[in-house]
């Protein structure tokens, strides 16, 4: 039987970034993936010869190459010994948080978001800094630590409650897995990635991120078997003893770290463990509608935003609806509207659109039914978003050229999240622990979330259970 | 091994870590970490690459040694020493 010093379920970033820390430092790592794509919840995929990124809107915590070397961007660099400028990212222009009649526009500068709050909100400035203030002190590294409400947090400084939602409206959408509120620790993660550091993107998207990472875990001699998951995680007692893979194959590893979340190890795991399943049904779930155009936005008129965060009423209600999607709120991302400098415009235009969703809706249609309601929504979705955006100088459709769509059955399918939550549980485990001396989360499930935030976690939980 | 040979081995090391920090002229009597920006993981990076590079083993209750480049030299020279 292959015997590894550490196995690795999901070829995620997490996961990725974990091996390449393990095998660098001369451990046998093995990552096993069940999909043919790594990536994880940030892979990407062909359609009708077109290439389409699953989930990135934005790499959010970039920050630029002289500032603070604890930035997280900064610290996973040199953590997995990877030269910046090889990731080529581009900052964006410039996003916005749209209620009605109400805009935030934010930038990679933060000081630009202080004024929009000041002429938006003048009365709200004062408390909005000793907010960033109580962000800036509050410990990010420490591992354990338990659920305080942001939404409460936040009241002792912000009085405006529409001030409240359209701050809530990015940090939730971009990151919790809670419903209406989070925890602060995880909003004050949040809001450095989003708001204090910023976004930006490859001009080739996610896969030269993926790529760098794979060449750099190819470097430093780490295994990695595509198209092979686990079935089965064998203990005895508390001990992780073997791992069963799909084919029957069995295989042994002093430690194990799963990125595959929280309720999806444990069902992994043989003999059984019991948990509370009703939690399920508290996940969120999101559904995304690409858009390709021969044009580019900025030729109708949409040139200016790289994301914007819509919600048509002054409360935010970040919830799984009863209807198959929320339509009130969501998620519009132009990746056409980053600084590409040099290298021009993209090939083709693009907008992606993402909104709450209902898994059981989508989970309980027929085949047929399945297609036709994702063409209905579709274009419920891009009307809904589209009121968000400048009125279009010219006609977008004119020039369409391909659409997709994902739901929660989609994500569920190909990265094995339960109900297609990308958010994962509503269950954060910061020190990784989940009952075992030798198994270990990182990931969604440890509490960071997405690129840079996965990378944390995993080298995190690296460092902290397997190098030691 | 000397003590300058060996200082050249953690610098070698500093300048792998962390690219972008200036390591040509660090004063081997002041604390590492008041001369360059390095945190606890960049530390525990040091301690994992002497290691990797050079099968020394530094136990954790040993890592204050590590706290300037002149301590660094002074513990780690005699373990390099010993490997012969």
């Amino acid at each position: 039987m292959e015997r590894y010093d550490v196995a690795i379920i999901g070829a995620g970033m997490s996961g990725l970034a974990a091996g390449i820390r393990l095998a660098h430092f001369g451990k046998k790592v093995c990552i096993f993936e069940r999909h043919n794509a790594p990536g994880g919840l940030n892979s990407f995929y062909a359609k009708d010869g077109r290439k389409f990124d699953v989930g990135l809107h934005a790499m959010t915590n970039f920050v630029d190459a002289k500032s603070s070397k604890r930035a997280p961007l900064n610290r996973i660099l040199r953590q997995l010994r990877i030269n910046r400028d090889d990731l080529g990212l581009c900052p964006q222009k410039q996003s916005r948080i749209a209620f009605p009649g109400v805009d935030l526009r934010f930038t990679n500068e933060f000081t630009f978001f202080v004024s929009e709050i000041e002429r938006v909100f003048p009365s709200q400035i004062d408390g909005f800094l000793s907010l960033v203030e109580d962000i800036k002190n509050y410990d990010n590294d420490s591992l354990t630590g338990e659920f305080v409400s942001a939404r409460k947090r936040l009241r002792l400084r912000i009085s405006d409650p529409l001030l409240e939602n359209m701050l809530f409206c990015p940090i939730m959408y971009y990151g919790s897995a809670t419903v209406n509120d989070m925890d602060f620790g995880q909003f004050a993660i949040m809001f450095q990635a989003l708001f204090l550091e910023g976004f930006a993107r490859p001009f080739d998207g996610i896969r030269p991120i993926i790529r760098l990472l794979l060449q750099r875990y190819r470097e430093t001699g780490g295994i990695r078997k595509m198209k092979t998951g686990i079935s089965q995680i064998i203990a005895e007692g508390n001990k992780v003893s073997r791992l069963e893979l799909d084919n029957g194959e069995q295989v042994q590893a002093d430690v194990v770290l799963s990125s595959a979340g929280y309720e999806e190890t444990l069902e992994m795991c043989s003999p059984k463990v019991e948990f509370d399943r009703s939690t399920y049904d508290d996940r969120l779930a999101f559904v995304e509608t690409i858009s390709v155009f021969s044009e580019q936005p900025k030729s109708w008129g949409w040139g200016d935003d790289t994301i914007v965060f819509f919600n048509d009423s002054e409360v935010f209600d970040y919830q799984s609806p009863s209807d198959p999607v929320d339509l009130r709120s969501g998620v519009i991302c132009i990746p056409n509207n980053f600084e590409y400098g040099e290298q021009g415009d993209l090939a083709e235009g693009v907008v992606r659109m993402t909104c709450l969703a209902n898994f059981d809706s989508w989970d309980l249609y027929s085949e047929n039914e399945y297609y036709e309601k994702k063409d209905q929504w579709f274009d419920s979705i891009w009307k809904a978003s589209s009121q968000f955006l400048p009125k279009p100088e010219s006609n977008p459709f004119a020039s369409r050229i391909a659409v997709d769509m994902f739901t929660p059955k989609t994500v569920e399918r190909f990265t094995w999240r339960k109900r297609g939550a990308i958010y994962g549980s509503k269950e954060k485990m910061k020190d990784g622990r989940i009952g075992f001396d030798n198994l270990f989360l990182c990931g969604t499930d440890q509490g960071f979330l997405g690129v840079v935030g996965s990378m944390v976690s995993g080298i995190a939980m690296a460092n902290a259970h397997a190098l030691r | 091994m000397t003590n300058e040979e060996c200082k050249q081995v953690v610098i070698d090391i500093i300048a792998e870590i962390a690219p972008d920090e200036d390591v040509s002229d660090i004063n081997p009597d002041v604390a590492l970490r008041e001369q360059l920006d390095l945190d606890s993981m960049d530390f525990l990076d040091i301690v994992m690459e002497l290691r990797k590079k050079h099968g020394i083993e530094v136990p954790e209750a040993d890592y204050g040694e590590l706290a300037s480049l002149g301590s660094c030299a002074a513990y780690l020279t005699p373990k390099f020493n010993a490997l012969v």
